[in-house]
Parts: structure tokens; sequence; C-alpha cells
């Protein structure tokens, strides 16, 4: 088995698909690159769990054509699962085997040499030892999401799809986690993640962030703050709450978010926002500070454009 | 062995090792596998009488005579029989009776005709394959009655008054016609049935309810994998299953196994698979495991009702025949009834095992063809 070792580890073109009449994913296009992390955001219902099946083959696409570690998306579905390793969305595994056993049973069906002595080092490695013979639905979240992790690498797959990982985790397993994944991808694993979490966006190599089934941007964290042309300033001081109210109705605001004791505000065009901000600079008892946007605004921004395109 | 068999192989052998993790896990299918026998057992353990139509009969004529004529005219105009063969000779006669192809055998012997108009009392053969005493006994009844009076309405015997000749009755296989002997083999049949359905109709829906289908067809397993995967587990509790019943049909009620053990185990293990191909196939076809189970009654019904296990097979009209022919059980009732009672080989039985192969075969096509490979 000589896999081909492109630069590129996904690309994919013009990807389309719909359900019942209705598009879910509209012609998108991703390239990922190998080693990295690649980090997939959007909305709920947005089409990131969807766009990740048709990389792995588990939907065909109505349109568009691609490659998942050089093997085409259409036609080598079998090729790319022996090297993709695929962790759902909800959790997938036995509930009725236990941690060993669920293991175990990839180990076997990937063929790894010596499936039990893999399943037990794997239990090492997730920290899950005392618990091997626990059943896998009577664990709590975070062990369950440790151990599908645990099962899509066991077979040292070449590229890994994560499929909102870290939901419902705490943040001290949340961080365990994306070290373990920064560690993956350290040793040459390709790792594309959906994630609702503006932090976990910030520690990926690219984000691609996806709305309404349309790829609005793609980038590095800096490459798409930049990108979204935002200027933010933040407001603190007193009665907060009936500023941002009318801040919201000005012409140039487009949108106003409280962030602890202070607002951010922030506009597309520089000059409307400054006119709308005007009024604020007089009331002396408010600090007003230019500040830059944050991922979150840029993404806030971005959905509220597209749902005024799209819907 | 290739590297590809190898991999179908270890695949295979992956899921099966889930499987029976699973079932051993499962307490609800392991009391069903203990308690539907016994159900059954008490649901079919009473004999359901039926009078039998058109019962297939051959006759084998030593001597061509008028006598001889009459009876068989009179044979042909009662409803019970139907002479379906003129054995050439006394081996075709008893190849015919033990293979099941027919129920009746009639025989008329060298020299009956003067033997009976000398007034002496000659001996007409019946043999009659009890091994269906339902379907047999109303029909060795109405015989008697029937053949008489058409014999004193025929003017070549002078003076035919009741009592010139006998029959002579050879209920062949099961001697004292005891219905447990017959139920016994229909029911290790109707169980297996029952129970192997049951089993894999749930398997695949069960994957596609529990959310397990995604991460397993993102897994590069083919559907034939998956196929055999979940269907060899079961095979062993079929005979395991069949083992109970057999056992206690021979400690309980005295069943003999005439034929061979092996043969019977080769056999069954045909007649497992196929059923639970069959299920298997309802699985792949079924969008939930409501569906699923209701596709298995649908199919488990005909199978009670036209294999011949309730009703004696020969006696139900054309129709129902050919639907009769089309389920596993049909053939197995014959097969496990000539092994069993008869001891019958492997060369009288090749037409129902033939035919147990290609349901098995049928269904599972149409299992891997129908399951679906995407979330589509
Ligand atoms: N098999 C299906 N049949 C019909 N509609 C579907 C199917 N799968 C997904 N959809 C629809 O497609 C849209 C996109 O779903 P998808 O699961 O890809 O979104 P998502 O971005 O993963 O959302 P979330 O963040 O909530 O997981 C949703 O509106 C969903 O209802
Ligand atoms: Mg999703």
């Amino acid at each position: 088995m000589n896999a081909p070792a492109p630069e590129i580890a996904i690309e994919v073109e013009g990807l389309t698909k719909s359900f019942n009449g209705r598009v879910v994913v509209r012609d998108l296009s991703m390239r990922v690159k190998r080693g990295e992390i690649y980090g997939f955001l959007g909305p709920n219902g947005s089409g990131k769990t969807t766009t990740i099946r048709m990389l792995c083959g588990l939907l065909t696409p109505d349109a568009g054509r691609g490659t998942c570690l050089g093997f085409d998306i259409r036609t080598e579905a079998d090729k790319i699962k022996r090297r993709v390793g695929y962790m759902t969305q909800r959790f997938s595994l036995y509930q009725d085997l236990s941690v060993r056993e669920n293991l175990e049973f990839v180990a076997r069906l990937y063929g790894v040499a010596d499936p039990v002595g893999a399943a037990r080092a794997m239990v090492e490695r997730l920290g899950l030892k005392g618990r091997e013979e626990q059943l896998a639905g009577s664990l709590s979240g975070g062990w369950k999401q440790r151990l599908a992790l645990g099962a899509c690498t066991l077979p040292e797959p070449q590229l890994l799809l994560l499929d909102e990982p870290t939901a419902g985790v705490d943040p001290k397993a949340r961080r365990e986690f994306w070290n373990e994944i920064h560690a993956l991808a350290g040793q040459g694993l390709t790792v594309l993640v959906s994630t609702h979490y503006m932090d976990e966006a910030e520690r990926c190599h690219e984000i691609a962030y996806i709305a309404y089934g349309q790829l609005l941007t793609v980038g590095s964290v800096p490459e798409v703050i930049a990108g979204a042309h935002l200027v933010t300033y933040t407001v603190s001081g007193d009665d907060l709450g009936r500023i941002a109210t009318e801040l919201e109705a000005c012409e140039g605001v487009d949108m106003v978010a409280p962030f602890g004791a202070s607002l951010h505000v922030s506009g597309r065009d520089r000059d409307k926002l400054e006119a709308a901000m005007t009024p604020l600079r007089e009331n002396r008892s408010l600090r007003i500070e230019p500040s830059e946007a944050s991922l979150e605004d840029v993404f806030i921004d971005l959905m509220s454009r597209s749902r005024d395109n799209f819907q | 062995m290739t590297a590809g068999a190898l991999g179908f192989w270890r695949r295979t052998r992956a899921m099966l090792i889930k499987e029976f993790i699973q079932l051993r896990r499962d307490r609800v299918s392991f009391a069903m596998i203990v308690m539907i026998p016994i159900m059954q057992l008490v649901l079919f353990g009473y004999a359901i009488n039926t009078t039998p139509r058109d019962l297939p009969t051959a006759v084998l004529v030593q001597e061509t005579s008028d006598v001889g004529r009459s009876i068989l005219a009179a044979l042909k105009n009662t409803k019970y029989f139907a002479v379906v063969k003129h054995a050439r000779d006394a081996d075709e006669f008893d190849s015919l009776l033990k293979s099941g192809r027919v129920l009746f055998g009639i025989e008329i012997p060298v020299g009956f005709e003067r033997a009976l108009r000398r007034g002496e009392t000659p001996a007409l053969l019946i043999a009659a394959d009890a091994t269906d005493p339902m379907a047999t006994a109303a029909a060795l009844g109405a015989l008697n009655g029937v053949v008489r009076s058409a014999l004193a309405h025929d003017r070549a015997i002078p003076d035919s008054d009741p009592g010139t000749f006998e029959f002579r009755t050879h209920a062949r296989y099961n001697p004292a016609a005891v219905s447990a002997l017959n139920i016994v083999p229909g029911l290790v049949g109707t169980i297996l049935t029952m129970t192997m359905l049951i089993f894999t109709a749930l398997s695949v829906t069960r994957e596609l309810e529990r959310g397990t289908m995604e991460s397993l067809l993102a897994m590069p397993i083919t559907p034939i994998e998956i196929m055999f995967g979940k269907i060899i587990p079961y095979v062993i509790v079929g005979l395991v299953q069949a083992s109970l019943i057999i056992g206690a049909g021979i400690v309980l009620f005295g069943v003999p196994v005439l034929g061979s053990m092996a043969l019977l185990t080769a056999l069954s293990t045909l007649f497992i698979t196929a059923n639970l191909s069959i299920g298997y196939s309802f699985s792949t076809v079924a969008q939930n495991q409501l569906q699923a189970v209701q596709m298995t009654f649908m199919f488990f019904l005909p199978n009670i009702l036209l294999s011949g296990f309730m009703f004696p097979f020969a006696g139900m009209p054309g129709w129902a025949q050919v639907i009769g022919e089309a389920l596993p059980l049909t053939h197995y009732i014959r097969i496990v009834r000539a092994i069993m009672l008869k001891g019958a080989m492997l060369d009288e039985l090749h037409y129902d095992a033939g035919a147990l192969a290609i349901l098995m075969l049928v269904a599972m096509v149409i299992a891997v063809t129908r399951f679906r490979r995407t979330l589509d």
C-alpha cells in the first residue's frame, strides 16, 4: 500500500448537497494542507457535518469533485476510509461494549497487528486505565469523547475528521483534548475539526467559516479578522444597557455586544461608525477606546450579513 | 490464503466477535432463546386435525386385470387420492414413498384377481407414510368403504359380498401414528424460523437507530463482511437451539433419529443460515425496527400455515403449495421428517436441500445489494 503523500490533504471544489430539495451545502471549495489543524466553524445547521460526511464517503455529493489524501471522494471511498479517522458528532461507538472491547473491535477491523495489545496501549494513552471493563454507555460525556478520539486514532490514520469533538466537555478536559490534537498534528497528522468555541478556533492553523451551506471566509485567525475590515470600539462606563439600545438603532453600527463591564461596538464603514459615536464622545462618564475586533465579532458579523443575503 | 481473503476474514471476525459480545450482554435475546421453544411447545403441542384431499399416491400394479382397473378407477374417483405415479417395480415404489413424493402406495399383488374369483381373501397392500399421521389417517379410513363399494358394482366379480378380500395396511415409518413424532420435527423448524428471523431482522436497523452505523460505515468494511459477521454468531445459537429441541424430542417423546446425525446437522445449518439471511435482508430493507418486526411476522405467518407444519402440505390448494415451496420451513420439515423418521440419505433429499440453498442465496443477494453504504 503505497499511499501518495501530496502536500494537500483535502482538496474539494464545488461540493453541493441537498436534502429533499433544500440545499444544505452550496458550491463549497476548500484546501487543507498536510499536517495542518483546520478549524471548521459555523452556526447550527450550516452544513459542517454534511461537508465532513461528504469528505469521508458517507454522503455522495450532488455536484462537485475533490480528493481526500489524493483519493477521489466519489470513487475511492474505500481507500479513504482506510486512512481516515472520523469522530462523529454524536457518540457512535457501541454503548453495550466495554472500553476495551470497543477499541479491540476497531483494531481488528483495521487489521492492526496485535489488537489486544494496541487496545491496551490506547487505554493507557487515554488515561482510561481502571475503566477498561466499564461499558462505553456508562462513561461520562468527557470520557466518551476521549474514547471516541482514541478509537479513531488507533488505526494510525493520516487524516482526522473531528465533528465537534469537545461539545459538552469541561474546560480542563477540553484543553487536554486540544493538547492531544496538537501532539498528533506534530506527528504529521492532518486534522479537520469543527467547533463552536472561539478559543478552539484560535488554536487552529487555519479556519473556515460556513453559514447556510456557503463558505464565507478562510484563512489564519489574523487573516480572517483583518479580512473582515471591522472597525471596533470598546465603550465602558455607566448605563451601558441604554447606550447599547441607542447604538443599535444608529446607521453605521453593525453590531453591539456587551463584554463584561464594556460594550463592543463595530461597523464595517469607518466614517459612518464615527458619526454614530460622536454623540457618545460628549458624555464624559464614558470611556471610548479603539480596539481590535475579536474573532467572535467577526463571525457574528459574517453571520448577520449572510442572513441578509440568503434568507 | 490471498491478502484479500485474509482481510475479508479479519474484518468479518472483528464483526462477529462484536456481535457475540453484544448478544451475551442482551438479556432479552438470551431469554428468547430459551423462552420461545417452551412457548411454542405449549402452543403447538395440540394436534390439529384436518381432512386432506388429493393425497399423492403411487400404485404398483403387479398384474393387469379387470379388478385392478376397477380399483384404480374407484381410487381416482375419490377426492382423497390423486394417483401421480405408476411405479415400475417395488424399488421405485419404495423410493417414491421414502422421498415423500407420495404419501400412499397401493399395490395390487400378482394373482389378486384369480384369488378373488376363487373366493379366497387376497390382500390389497396399502403403504401409508405415517410420518404425517394427520394426513393419512382420515384417508385410510375412507379407503376401505370406497374400494369395497366400487367393486360391488363391478360385474367382473360375480359374487362380491363384503369380506371377499382384505386390506393389508402398512403404516410405514411411524407405525403407531404418534403425533409427537410428527410435531417434533415440525417444531424444530418452526422455532428456528421464528428466532433466527428476529435475531437478524433487527441487526442493521438497530445499528441505524443507535447511531453506530455512522462509525461503522466510516470504517473499511464491506456489506458482505458486515452480513457474515452478523449471521455467523447466530448460526451457532441456532444449532444450540436445534439440538435442545431435538434432544427434548428424543428424551421426552422418544422420537427416533433413524438417519445420519451429521446430515441432519449439516442441513439444519443450511436451514438456519437461510432464515438468518432472510431476516437480515428484511433488516436492510426496513427503515426502522418496527418495520423489520412487521416484515418478520408477515413472513412468519405463511411459514406456519403453508409449510405442512400445521396442515398437510399435500392437502393444500395448488397456489398455496406454490407459496409453500418458496418457504424454507416447508423444505426443512420434509428434511427433518425424512432423516429422523425414515432414515433418508442426502440423495433422497437433494431437491429440498437445493431449494434451501437457493432461498439462502437469493436472500443474501438482496441483502447485499440493498445495504445502504452511505447515509444519503
Ligand atoms: N440526512 C439528512 N436528511 C435531511 N436533512 C438533513 C440530513 N442531514 C442534515 N440535514 C439538514 O442539513 C442541514 C445541515 O446539517 P448539518 O448537520 O450539516 O449542520 P451542522 O453545521 O453540522 O450543524 P450543527 O452545528 O448543529 O451540528 C440541517 O438543516 C439539517 O437539518
Ligand atoms: Mg454537525
